[in-house]
């Protein structure tokens, strides 16, 4: 059985659909803004899953109104990490959820390696299992 | 992963580069065919004429700054009739600069504007971020940019209105962050047009001087208002609407005497039309609520209560003798 059966890192909203256009991102944004939501664009070269917190490309923004703006700052990130997953998330103030309500991914390196299942025999018959990113062998900013 | 199977509301092909992304927001998108033919189709679809008429009955004088509206209204509708029937028109220029003295209803006018041009669908939000130089310029080195950006930011898909913009460019002092900002501000008015609406205010001899050392600013912006200030007939036009509006009336002879008040603030130092009409009238409140009150035990009638006699208006600094 493959481990990446799509060849492509499946994180978040939309992932196992084909990359969203720029239009389609547009109208995400658009929607999660009418629902009162602070979208923040994040980077990161390491996608673990358990890697929870990415790079923040600048700060998340409050009080937008419009879809212009947020895409401005994908693009900005964009020329700025062309071969880094970039993500965008929406982070929900209402009170009792004050957490993020959507996120996606909006940049894809290249070339996707995937992930290796690490399989380490300890004491008998027991297994202990790691997931390893193939890409994240080489240090930070050289991975993709 | 090529062709996608699933469509997405409001997008005709998933692949079409310009996708008319505030179909849900209600706004009628600027570049689609609306299928209107005539000026008065287009006027119909995009309710501006309602604007246009609030412009003219709400706002006294400015006959200059009204005729430029209605012009960049027309352009904006001919424009949409243009794009129905498949002409190209490249989006108008439309970052403005309203010069005028203080109280000439700068902000009020940037207001409507911002109202037109989302009607007319040239602006996809409608509404207006009000800043000055404090907004846009940081205290430290690294400061200006993500602040500038920020506002321009929350600016888009509506008007940004930056009053007394000529304090952006400090010529004395040439570490001043201002010219950051106005570089920023230069570099999205000119890649952005289609999201956002840049609207300088000022007075004028200063915001001469300000396009002056900055020719890069100047140039882009296509519309350059000067709001003239009133005479003592619209401000008295002015007062009367104040009033009507806070529920007020002059008595008899009040009107009168506003007038002759006018007259000889006019003159004074610090005049500032359509605001010192405002502060006159809450001062004649003022002193209108300290005559009722000093009569205790009298029973206020609604004609007591909503009438501005003379002598609160006579009772006025300006017409003591020095």
């Amino acid at each position: 059985m493959m481990t990446n059966p799509t060849g492509r890192l499946t994180q978040g909203q939309f992932s196992f659909l084909p990359d969203l256009s720029d239009a389609e991102i547009t109208l995400q944004i658009e929607y999660g803004l009418k629902k009162g939501y602070a979208w923040s664009v994040e980077y990161t070269d390491d996608p673990h899953p358990r890697n929870t917190y990415w790079e923040m490309f600048g700060m998340p923004m409050f009080d937008l109104q419009d879809a212009a703006g947020v895409l401005m700052e994908v693009k900005n990130c964009r020329k700025a990490f062309p071969n880094h997953y970039i993500r965008l998330m929406a982070f929900d103030s209402h009170r009792g959820v004050e957490s993020i309500a959507m996120s996606f991914i909006v940049n894809r390196p290249k070339d996707e390696p995937g992930f290796m299942l690490e399989r380490q025999e300890i004491g008998g018959r027991s297994m202990r299992y790691t997931t390893r990113g193939y890409g994240a062998d080489k240090p930070e900013g050289k991975r993709y | 992963m090529s062709a996608p199977s699933y469509s997405i509301p409001g997008v005709v092909s998933a692949a079409s580069p310009v996708a008319p992304a505030d179909e849900a927001s209600g706004a009628a998108p600027a570049l689609v065919d609306s299928g209107a033919r005539s000026v008065a189709q287009v006027l119909a679809q995009s309710q501006v004429e309602d604007v246009l008429a609030e412009l003219e009955r709400d706002l006294v004088g400015l006959a200059p700054v009204k005729a430029r509206i209605r012009d960049i209204a027309a352009l904006l509708v001919i424009d949409k009739l243009r794009i129905n029937l498949g002409l190209t028109s490249q989006a108008p220029s439309l970052h403005m600069s309203f010069t005028g003295n203080p109280g000439t209803g700068k902000t009020t006018v940037a207001m409507r504007m911002a109202q037109i041009l989302h009607r007319l669908g040239y602006v996809r939000k409608g509404h207006l971020v009000a800043v000055t130089r404090d907004d846009l310029v940081g205290q430290y080195i690294g400061h200006t940019a993500p602040k500038t950006k920020e506002v321009l930011k929350k600016a888009m898909g509506g008007v940004l209105f930056i009053d007394e913009a000529y304090y952006l460019y400090r010529p004395e002092n040439e570490r001043d962050y201002g010219q950051e900002a106005i570089e920023i501000l230069l570099q999205v008015m000119e890649n952005q047009r289609d999201d956002l609406v840049v609207i300088l205010a000022g007075y004028k001899d200063r915001m001469d001087t300000f396009f002056q050392s900055n020719p890069g600013m100047s140039s882009r912006i296509a519309h350059h208002l000067d709001f003239p200030d009133y005479s003592v007939g619209e401000l008295m036009q002015i007062s009367g609407k104040m009033l009507g509006t806070q529920n007020y009336r002059f008595g008899p002879g009040a009107a009168e005497a506003f007038d002759r008040y006018l007259q000889l603030r006019i003159g004074q130092p610090h005049f500032a039309n359509a605001r010192s009409v405002r502060n006159a009238l809450d001062r004649a409140r003022l002193r209108q609520a300290s005559r009722l009150f000093s009569e205790r035990d009298r029973e206020l009638t609604r004609d007591d209560l909503t009438t501005i006699e003379a002598r609160d208006i006579l009772a006025s600094r300006l017409f003591k003798p020095e």
